[in-house]
């Protein structure tokens, strides 16, 4: 009991880390019909960049700050300057612009913080809560990793349903002609879009690598389980990002804690459960379009 | 604007054709399908650059018109069909029509500073005040799909309209509407006649006879006519040009290729 227990806090914990970059992956999605392959990379870009502030002696929550901020940045400027001039194109040329990001951003991070694998500290303790003499399986690492994502979360729904830029980023990820006759200045709300989206990305990019070792590419397994949790809910929908990102941590920490040599099945078993969700509803569990082109 | 032509590659979609709306005013633009009303409204939105002519707007010239610029230069303009953001609730839609009235800046807007809370509020009401005065306060909550296409056509109006433009431009209002609610939309025009000038383009003869004071009739992309409904009603070329000359064949048929050319380019 204690056994299945454990697993699935942290299949929940997982989860909630799979969401929140599921959730960037669909904020860009939603606003410019762009999928983004560099999202990983510039997650561990940002994560670098607290890891030197760490080393350099700052503590865990100004890292954390610098971190989510510079995340904005480099979201934003990379929607001005290098997403801008394919966006309205053909969507093929979108998904290269955003592939080769990927590789580029990787590669840098090797040249400026080298490629070794460097310990990435997490905040609070990984021992369980302990109540009178018997220690139950969560800990504070899970409690954070969840609140953190849950606290960001509520930050956006409430940006989104109740200010005045939030209803014109929906206005112009709905009409970008409409919006702009309207008056809402879409280029900026595009860009806004991007930063906030790299936001959520660099947090899962962090929360993943708490007590952790980290390197370059080491955000890789978490794009594909982050893409296949932004698919299962549909790509269209931040709900479904967060619920197939729940489905799919709780879904692979029971493959790794129970099938016979679990953990090596997990990728896989990833792999299984997008294609069979795909099977049974083709748009993603939350779709509200019948048909979906990528 | 005058003297404005618009070329796509090489076919004379406009071909000098000059329109100036009175303050106040309501100003039809009619003609046969494909005579280059869409265009022209186009134009006058930004949405198409001409190849010539002059656009001006109380009395400044505008050289590089774009679209999210109209908003605040008080012009509002609906749309062929309704436009509205289907994922939004119809309050949230007028709301962002209301959006140039906004006070606080962009960033204390982001980071919902109490300055914002005042201003969404502000937004808020103005947005439910243009939808009380078109009758459809009681849709507020509701999604534009889930309601039926003259209430869609109220609240497109609506959003415009709660911008507070000087000039409204209305792009076939009256599509797809019953003939006693094209009465009521006849009337809501003319209530709104001395408070802004309107600009509509628009199929319906007698809805543009009944609301415009002034008309402008376009022809294969010429203009044809020019004044006030019955001016223009008397006008032989705009006879013409709608019924064609039943005694003459011939005239019929090139009156038609005329069409024709014109239509595939509208």
């Amino acid at each position: 009991m204690d056994y299945f227990v454990n697993v699935t806090i942290t299949g929940l914990t997982q989860g909630m880390i799979y969401a929140a970059f599921a959730l960037a992956l669909v904020l860009i999605w939603r606003s410019t019909r762009i999928v983004n392959f560099a999202q990983g990379s510039m997650a561990a870009a940002t994560t670098f960049i607290a890891l030197s502030l760490i080393q350099a002696g700052a503590s865990y929550w100004v890292a954390l700050v610098v971190a989510l901020a510079s995340g904005f940045v480099l979201g934003a400027i990379v929607e001005r300057v290098i997403i801008r001039p394919v966006e309205g194109g053909p969507e093929l040329n979108a998904v290269i612009v955003t592939l080769g990001l990927f590789v580029a951003i990787q590669a840098a991070i090797a040249i400026i913080f080298g490629s070794s694998f460097q310990s990435f500290p997490t905040p609070f303790g990984v021992r369980g809560f302990e109540i009178g003499e018997t220690t139950i399986p969560l800990t504070p690492t899970s409690l954070y990793v969840i609140g953190a994502v849950l606290v960001t979360m509520a930050l956006l729904v409430a940006l989104f349903r109740f200010t005045r830029v939030g209803l014109a980023m929906r206005a112009s990820a709905f009409s970008q002609e409409v919006a702009r006759l309207l008056g809402v200045k879409v280029g900026g709300m595009l860009t806004l879009g991007w930063g906030l989206a790299a936001v959520v990305g660099s947090l899962s990019g962090l929360l993943i690598a708490g007590g952790t070792f980290v390197y370059p590419a080491y955000m890789d397994s978490l794009i594909v389980f982050g893409f296949v949790a932004a698919i299962i809910g549909g790509l269209d929908s931040p709900v479904g990002a967060i619920v197939g990102g729940l489905i799919l941590g709780l879904a692979l920490s029971y493959v790794s804690g129970y099938a016979p040599r679990g953990s090596a099945l997990v990728t896989i078993s990833a792999l299984v459960i997008l294609i069979g969700v795909l099977l049974v509803r083709p748009g993603g569990l939350f779709s509200s379009t019948t048909a979906r082109r990528a | 604007m005058t003297g404005i032509s618009v070329a796509f590659g090489g076919v004379l979609a406009l071909s000098d054709v000059s329109l100036t709306v009175e303050p106040g005013q309501v100003h039809g633009l009619i003609g046969p399908n494909g005579a280059g009303k869409t265009t022209l409204f186009n134009v006058a939105c930004g949405l198409v650059r001409p190849t010539e002519g002059r656009i001006s707007w109380r009395g400044e010239e505008l050289r590089r018109l774009r679209p999210a610029q109209l908003t605040s230069l008080g012009i509002a303009r609906t749309l062929q069909g309704v436009g509205l953001f289907a994922g939004m609730t119809v309050l949230e839609n007028v709301m962002v029509g209301a959006h140039r009235h906004a006070r606080a800046g962009f960033l204390s807007a982001l980071l919902a500073l109490p300055t914002s809370d005042k201003d969404e509020q502000r937004l808020r009401e103005r947005a439910m005040t243009a939808l009380t005065e078109l009758g459809a306060a009681r849709y507020a909550g509701r999604y534009p799909g889930s309601l039926p296409y003259p209430v869609q056509k109220r609240v497109a109006l609506a959003r415009a309209l709660v911008s507070e433009p000087d000039l409204l431009m209305l792009d076939e209002p009256a599509s797809g509407l019953s003939e006693d609610e094209m009465h009521e939309l006849g009337e809501l025009i003319r209530s709104l006649a001395g408070r802004v000038s309107v600009l509509l383009v628009e199929h319906h003869m007698d809805l543009v006879m009944r609301v415009c004071d002034r008309i402008t009739v376009l022809d294969s992309g010429k203009q044809i006519a020019a004044g006030t409904p019955a001016e223009v009603q008397a006008d032989p070329a705009v006879t013409e040009a709608y019924l064609g000359d039943a005694v003459d064949a011939e005239a019929d048929a090139a009156e038609l290729t005329n069409a024709d050319g014109g239509r595939t380019h509208d």
